[in-house]
């Protein structure tokens, strides 16, 4: 231990500790610092009298203000529910035409729509609605399942192959390659042909041997010349608006052992009133008939 | 007498990890109980080659300094580990396609990959390494229970590997810097256990009348973050021979607990055990006597008081009661004056010494941690209250704010006192390359700047497109869209991380090279002015 030294270069008295080489000098607390720190905990005090603070043995201290965040939650929420509730009964009570003939109730079911899609459905079909390889872009007039409002009402409310819904849209296409139904052969020339139907490059001769084998067996459902049936969500093939791929092997791969997309049915999950609205802003996007 | 006893432990301890790991219950737990087993082995094959059986065990030198450059190695080691991981990840975050579509390089797995290796491998070895030094020197004593120190050393990268092997195969309790399971939490307790024992027993036979203010610091690091490991791991394993354990806390107790401890990491862990680094090696280096005394003790009993109460702003607008959001905001504001005691300080201690900041780059880099503690410590506060944190909570102003402290606080302030160790811990009168060092301070600067300003950025924009409605009280934004808008933050805060990794290549080539006793002939560094 060292004895108590002036520092030369500040003046200031060091406390005469010294370990490996280091002392300290005596300054005091900076005034600026401890004030701040005073002030601080003023603050606070003043912060736990207003609201509340601390545990009792079965209660808490409750504050001058009488502030809960539960409570501030649900006033706010009740606010923002007063002021759509007008716009929400009408449009409960409503028919899907006679919400979009109202000026007023077309425009807050779009606003809601467009917000009700954002959370709810555009991890699928995108955050513009423009879709993604399986999941339809419902800004076009291609429609699977059909594009009235009625249609669209149906199909969000009901989903599509959704097991716990009886009213579901159903369908399914036959796996005519793991079934057996056709050949490996027989496959490839109806891919081929279907991609003549689009109008898409292909060996014309292997197309025309497909011909048959798609009247005979895809007609009936995709319709003679590829234009698709919405009862049975048979999508028209004869566009160039391809679900999966109009790649030739994605087309025979679907054939032989086809996808089933499932979309869940929403009655279950949200009001009836915003999925009216949804129906109205998906019908605006573009293909709404 | 203690060795063999250890030894006799190690391999009864290594048999029950092979009997363990053979009727694990699950695969990841056989791993686990192999590495341990592994350990055990290698500990007793080393330690019988080594062992002179004459029992004449002279002491080499004064300070027991081997275990301390070991550290420095596995400092610079995990710190380069951790660096690169985070590097990794936030490339996945910009390019998920990095993801790599495989469950063990999936971001889930890496992130605690990250967090892990920087603030427990990186930063605890920095603190082991370092509070072994300092203790030394400012007691006058070499460590005490002669190799102890060897064990939890090496007892902590054996934890260290546990838990870095268990994040990538999924071994975790999902508790965030909790993550290792049941057995990890175990040897880590046993290794903190011995590290207190060390430390203390030390510093009970130290020379000097008083214990120096760095060691209060390390001590309450050493002590609180056993407690914080302690009571949030507390947890029942479901079978002995199986990784899986519930943990005992539920709800909203499990969650306070959690954030009173991962709160209380920063606080002791991240916080007060770098106080500690600064307080000896600032002075050291601008060889100048310590600013206030006074202000050391007062900030320092502060701090600690105040801090554990402040956890509970983690948990602002949650199930978490009123009352108890209150008590975390409220200590969280008075907070702020301790953290800062500390650097003022620092940076008053400099006062004098200033000039040094021009010649000596390692003495820059020090007083940057410094600035940037500051700045986070002011963060903080600002954060914990509701009203800011109703906007800042959950988005990327939180990373952007840990980061600015982990990497301009933590990091500067260890590395920089790597380079202050390293030529006298290997006997070299100075670093290979003092340009080399400059370099390094600059990129790791703009590194972090660019890092802190795209999350400000993308944390502020990213609060306000939640919260955005639309005149009919419709939300305006999807969470995808909110994404979207971040991407090109993202990628700045990519390449910040870079810079960052590239400054730490650049050092462990330095250091390498000072180790090996080279010495860059360099022309245009500035020289001390001569008095």
């Amino acid at each position: 231990m060292s004895e108590k030294e002036i520092d030369d270069i500040s003046g200031v008295e060091t406390t005469g500790h010294e370990w490996d080489g280091i002392k300290e000098l005596n300054n005091p607390l900076p005034r600026w610092w401890i004030n701040t720190f005073y002030i601080t905990i003023l603050w606070a005090i003043g912060y736990m009298i207003l609201y509340p603070a601390w545990p009792l043995v079965s209660d808490y201290t409750r504050g001058y203000l009488g502030y809960s965040s539960r409570a501030e939650l649900s006033q706010s929420m009740s606010e923002a529910q007063v002021g759509q509730a007008v716009y929400l009964d009408q449009i409960r009570d409503a028919s899907l035409d006679e919400i979009l003939a109202s000026n007023e109730l077309r425009q807050f079911a779009m606003a809601g729509g467009r917000s009700a899609f954002l959370v709810n459905c555009s991890t699928c079909h995108g955050s513009g609605a423009q879709g993604a390889p399986g999941y339809p872009n419902l800004n076009d007039d291609d429609w699977i399942w059909g594009g009235t409002l009625d249609d669209i009402y149906l199909t969000i409310r009901h989903g599509v192959r959704f097991t716990d819904d009886w009213d579901t849209r159903d369908s399914a296409m036959p796996a005519f390659g793991r079934d057996g139904i056709l050949g490996r052969g027989e496959i490839v020339e109806i891919a081929a042909f279907v991609r003549s139907m689009a109008g898409l490059d292909i060996d014309p001769a292997l197309a025309a041997r497909g011909a048959e084998g798609f009247a005979d067996n895809c007609a009936a459902c995709h319709g003679e010349s590829g234009e698709g049936l919405r009862d049975l969500g048979a999508p028209a093939l004869a566009d160039a608006i391809w679900f999966y791929s109009s790649d030739a092997d994605a087309i025979a791969a679907q054939i032989s052992n086809p996808k089933h997309g499932v979309m869940p049915a929403w009655g279950a999950r949200l009001d009836d009133g915003i999925i009216k609205q949804l129906t109205v802003y998906i019908h605006s996007l573009g293909g709404g008939e | 007498m203690g060795t063999i006893a250890f030894y006799i432990v190690t391999v009864f301890a290594g048999v029950l990890a092979v009997i363990g790991a053979a009727l694990a219950h699950d695969p990841l737990f056989s791993i686990h109980a192999g590495i341990f087993a592994l350990a055990c082995l290698i500990t007793v094959f080393i330690g019988i080659r080594r062992h002179n059986f004459d029992g004449a065990n002279a002491p080499d030198t004064k300070y027991l300094d081997g275990v301390i450059r070991a550290g420095v190695i596995a400092t610079m080691f995990w710190g380069v580990v951790g660096f690169l991981v985070g590097v990794v990840i936030a490339s996945q975050l910009t390019f998920p396609v990095l993801n790599l579509d495989l469950e063990w390089t999936s971001f889930g797995r890496l992130r605690p990959l990250h967090t892990s290796a920087v603030i427990f491998a990186f930063g605890g070895n920095a603190l082991i390494c370092t509070s072994f030094y300092v203790v030394q020197r400012t007691s006058g004593a070499r460590l005490a229970l002669g190799n102890t120190a060897w064990f939890v050393f090496w007892g902590y990268q054996l934890f260290i590997v546990l838990a870095a092997t268990g994040y990538v195969l999924g071994v975790t309790q999902s508790k965030e810097y909790a993550e290792p399971e049941w057995y990890v939490d175990l040897w880590l307790t046993i290794v903190w256990v011995a590290y207190l024992a060390v430390f203390l027993m030390t510093l009970v036979r130290r020379k000097e009348p008083h214990i120096y203010v760095a060691n209060w610091f390390y001590l309450s690091f050493i002590v609180t973050v056993a407690m914080l490991h302690v009571i949030n791991n507390l947890a029942i394993p479901v079978s002995l021979l199986g990784s899986k354990s519930y943990i005992v806390w539920a709800g909203v107790q499990d969650a306070l607990t959690q954030w009173w401890y991962g709160h209380n990491a920063v606080g002791f862990f991240l916080t007060a055990g770098f106080l500690g680094m600064m307080y000896y090696f600032l002075p050291k280096r601008a060889e100048r006597p310590v600013y206030s005394y006074r202000l050391s003790i007062i900030h320092f009993w502060a701090l600690i008081f105040l801090y554990i109460w402040a956890g509970p702003h983690h948990l602002h607008y949650t199930a978490l009661p009123d009352w108890a959001q209150t008590l975390g905001m409220t200590f969280s504001i008075m907070l702020w004056m301790p953290s800062w005691g500390g650097m003022i300080n620092g940076l008053m201690t400099l006062s004098g010494a200033w000039d040094k900041l021009r010649t000596d780059p390692v003495l820059r880099m020090m007083v940057l941690s410094i600035a940037f503690y500051g700045m986070s410590t002011f963060e903080g506060p600002v954060m914990a209250i509701k009203a800011v944190n109703a906007l800042s909570h959950y988005t990327d102003w939180t990373i952007g704010h840990v980061h600015s402290g982990a990497l301009g606080w933590v990091g500067m302030i260890s590395l920089a006192t790597m380079y202050h160790l390293v030529p006298r811990l290997w006997g070299r009168t100075e670093l290979y390359s003092n340009k080399m060092v400059s370099w390094h301070f600059w990129l790791a600067t703009l590194g972090i700047v660019l890092y802190a300003a795209a999350m400000w950025v993308s944390g502020i924009m990213q609060g306000l497109m939640w919260r955005e409605y639309d005149e009919q009280g419709f939300l305006v934004y999807s969470f995808a869209e909110t994404v979207a808008a971040m991407k090109p933050f993202y990628m700045i805060r990519m390449f910040g991380g870079l810079l960052f990794l590239l400054g730490a290549l650049i050092m462990v080539y330095n250091l390498w090279r000072t180790v090996r006793g080279d010495t860059r002939s360099e022309a245009g560094m500035p020289v001390p002015a001569q008095a």
